[in-house]
């Protein structure tokens, strides 16, 4: 028997190394008979930590949200008397959570230990890089590619064949393929977890495209802020160094390719390819004019093709299947799967992958649960600080490149972050203004002091100081910054503000002219107070830091609107609800 | 300054836990910002000391390492405490009430974003994103013990967490 214990960096933050521990301890301890083992994340982070118990013959019952109080029983039961405790394993229900969905890229997340090369190559691991080397010539990969009809995935979904076509016709002394895996958007988390979970299929992924172009040596651009991830690849790069799959004549081919990492220093803009580039080079990652593209002039002045890490995992995949069967899912124009990180006022959060033009509302409600404590779906927002939000009117919209578009959002890398009732729309446009505000590289005039002055009137417009014209003079400037930027940081970070001014305008117009929120969560424009429910516990009054709140025991109490400093500290003690916002 | 930084090559100098990582890349183009996340790993920040040596060793202007160290947001010239609260302000922990998580953080230790407690042994960061989306409001302490992920923090959870950690301190 063995013990399958997920550990992402989402399973570990919620005690999986305990609950590992433990079952340790108490397999030791009852003298029964299991390997422990891990993996990496399965995608239903909502119920972490996961653990799977494989019976000998194969088969494996999955055990939800198991702290180490649930292991004694789980090890007694099970692993000892072999029958399945019924009470801990997952539910029909949250099964569906992944059985609706349709793994490519997430293939093996979540099912082999990302540590242990031998595991991957159990399920077909480096078939499709030895098929790329030994058998196939560079057009013929590229031509696989095309069939796909594979866009990148990191936001831009430019074609990946086109990418790599280019960087192989254009000469160069050398050529660098370079994995882009500073997944800088707040909010997003996909390709986390494939390099915790899978690195061996990005590095395939990345020995295919650097054959396909003519590359001999490819980097990792990694965000510094996923250390479990680059400990991972590092193992699974020695790993397949070892075997031969990296390094000199792979697979008796003669092909000659090896890997690096570099770990990025946290730069937003450095998701631009020009900037990365800079980065790469040690310098300050701003971008440059294109062209040159990357394609002719990149690293080192050399050809350099850039990709994201979800797009690498696909390749092995097209590789192994054939392009058409990757082209038989999704759409005519985005074709194959994609991944999102579904988080926010969401019952269920994880990773989803399903088949790219499934409308929105099957993937928030079918997979996703709706909406934490039945509350109201207010608007989805994708794309990061580069996107929009999608108000519940276009939930039927299907995700694909084109039709996201047209909301104003963008697909980009995957994050989907849902909003409730509760969620002011005009604090989310500042909220990411201050974001790009502050990722600004501060090369050009328009995004540098353009952002600056977008999120001064929006803090204004929350702090309710909004002034008549303020709306128009977003937009204006909106329409400034976009057109005035050299890279997409600047030409897309307004998206957010004309978005929420599109589908949102009342709530602009109700913050600026009746001074109120509709959402009742900016602090300076409500009011706390103390309804008819309240049974005169005196809790709220001890609690209060400025002694607003008056009352006799068993009996309502009052906030003195003049004293009352909007702390919440009230609704925060209150145990009868009995504290309102107006 | 120019007593205190001798000139590199000099095994007896005062930064000699980082030659390694010089000898290895000081003469590789493009290894400025691996050397400065290796510097920052030993000493913890980057002294106007170290940025001196770095460049002579390397042949960077001390300019030029100031613009990268502050260009990227991983990097600090100000010395931490023994825990640095990297405090997730990511979208999914924003929707989630990361700004209340902030106040309580900021209102137990008596500092607000970037400054470190008199004692020592908390620093305050606030970071663009930790990836732990689905446990959002999320933060991360890093410590000499190694990095701890917290997540579906609550006001309450968050000061108790601090407590326990100033108590093993």
């Amino acid at each position: 028997m063995k013990v399958i214990i997920g550990q992402g960096s989402c399973g570990i933050a919620t005690g999986a190394k305990k609950t590992q521990a433990e079952f340790e301890k108490q397999i030791t301890a009852q003298k029964a008979k299991a390997e422990v083992g891990f993996t990496g994340c399965v995608g239903t982070c909502y119920l972490e930590p996961i653990v799977d118990v494989y019976d000998d013959n194969g088969a494996f019952t999955r055990y939800v949200k198991v702290q180490p109080e649930k292991v004694e029983r789980i090890v007694a039961e099970h692993i000892k008397g072999g029958r399945i405790v019924e009470e801990y394993a997952i539910s029909k229900e949250d099964e569906q959570f992944i059985e609706k969905q349709k793994r490519v890229v997430l293939r093996h997340c979540g099912m082999i230990n990302p540590e242990d090369i031998e595991e991957y190559l159990a399920v077909g691991g480096y078939e499709a890089t030895k098929k790329v080397v030994t058998s196939m010539t560079q057009n013929e990969v590229i031509e696989e590619i095309k069939v796909s009809g594979l866009r990148g995935r990191g936001g831009a979904g430019f074609p990946t064949w086109f990418k790599w076509n280019a960087a192989k016709g254009n000469p160069g002394k050398e050529k660098y393929i370079v994995c882009n895996a500073d997944e800088g958007d707040p909010g997003a988390f996909m390709d986390r977890s494939v390099l915790e979970g899978d690195p061996h299929a990005l590095i395939e992924g990345m020995i295919i495209g650097g054959f396909a172009m003519g590359a001999t040596e490819g980097v990792i651009y990694c965000r510094a802020e996923y250390p479990l991830a680059i400990k991972r690849l590092e193992k699974a790069m020695e790993q397949a160094r070892e075997k031969g799959y990296l390094g000199k004549n792979i697979f008796g081919s003669g092909y000659d390719f090896d890997l690096r990492i570099k770990a990025g220093a946290g730069a937003f803009v450095c998701g631009e390819e020009t900037a990365l580039i800079a980065s790469l080079e040690g310098e300050r990652g701003m971008p440059r004019l294109k062209p040159p593209f990357p394609a002719q002039k990149g690293y080192w002045q050399q050809p350099t093709n850039i990709n994201n890490v979800e797009t690498f995992a696909n390749v092995p995949w097209i590789i192994a299947n054939g392009g058409a069967a990757f082209g038989a899912m999704g759409t005519e124009k985005s074709k194959g799967t994609k991944v999102f990180a579904l988080a926010g006022k969401i019952k269920k959060g994880g990773l989803v992958e399903v088949p790219m033009g499934l409308p929105l509302k099957d993937v928030i409600f079918g997979i996703g649960g709706g909406i934490k404590q039945d509350k109201e779906f207010k608007a989805v927002q994708m794309g990061g600080p580069s996107g929009g939000c999608i108000p519940k009117e276009l939930i039927d919209t299907p995700v694909t490149y084109e039709d996201i578009n047209k909301t104003g959002a963008i697909v980009g890398s995957g994050g989907m972050i849902v909003m409730d009732e509760n969620t002011c729309m005009v604090d989310m446009a500042r909220y990411f203004l201050d974001f790009t505000r502050k990722e600004s590289c501060g090369k050009c005039n328009y995004c540098r002091i353009g952002t600056k002055r977008m999120l001064e009137i929006l803090e204004r417009i929350t702090k309710g100081e909004g002034r008549d014209g303020d709306i128009e003079l977003l937009e204006e400037l909106a329409v400034k910054i976009k057109d005035g930027s050299m890279c997409g940081l600047g030409q897309t970070a307004p998206n957010p503000v004309l978005t929420t001014i599109r589908y949102f305008r009342n709530e602009y117009e109700d913050h600026i002219y009746k001074k109120k929120c509709t959402a009742k969560s900016c602090k300076d424009l409500i009011s706390f107070h103390i309804k008819d429910s309240c049974v005169g516990c005196t809790a709220c009054a001890r609690k209060c830091p400025v002694n607003a709140i008056s009352g006799e025991v068993k009996k309502k109490h009052e906030i003195d609107q003049n004293l009352c400093i909007k702390c919440g500290k009230c609704e925060e003690t209150c145990k009868f609800a009995s504290i309102e916002r107006l | 300054m120019s007593e205190k930084c001798c000139c590199c090559g000099n095994s007896g100098n005062q930064f000699k836990e980082l030659e390694p990582t010089l000898e290895k890349y000081a003469r590789v183009p493009g290894s400025l910002i691996t050397i400065l996340q290796k510097a920052q790993e030993i000493y913890g920040y980057l002294s106007i000391d170290v940025i001196h040596h770095i460049s002579k060793a390397t042949g960077i202007k001390p300019a030029k390492i100031y613009g990268v160290a502050t260009f990227y947001a991983q990097f600090r010239l100000q010395p931490i405490g023994k825990n640095l609260i990297m405090l997730c302000q990511g979208t999914a922990c924003h929707v989630n009430g990361s700004q209340m998580i902030e106040e309580a953080v900021c209102e137990y230790l008596g500092i607000s974003d970037g400054e470190t407690t008199e004692d020592g042994i908390f620093t305050l960061n606030n970071v663009a994103c930790l990836g732990c989306c689905s446990l959002a409001p999320v933060m991360m302490v890093q410590s000499a013990d190694g990095d701890e992920t917290y997540g579906n923090l609550t006001k309450d959870k968050v000061r108790e967490i601090l407590a326990e950690i100033r108590e093993r301190a």
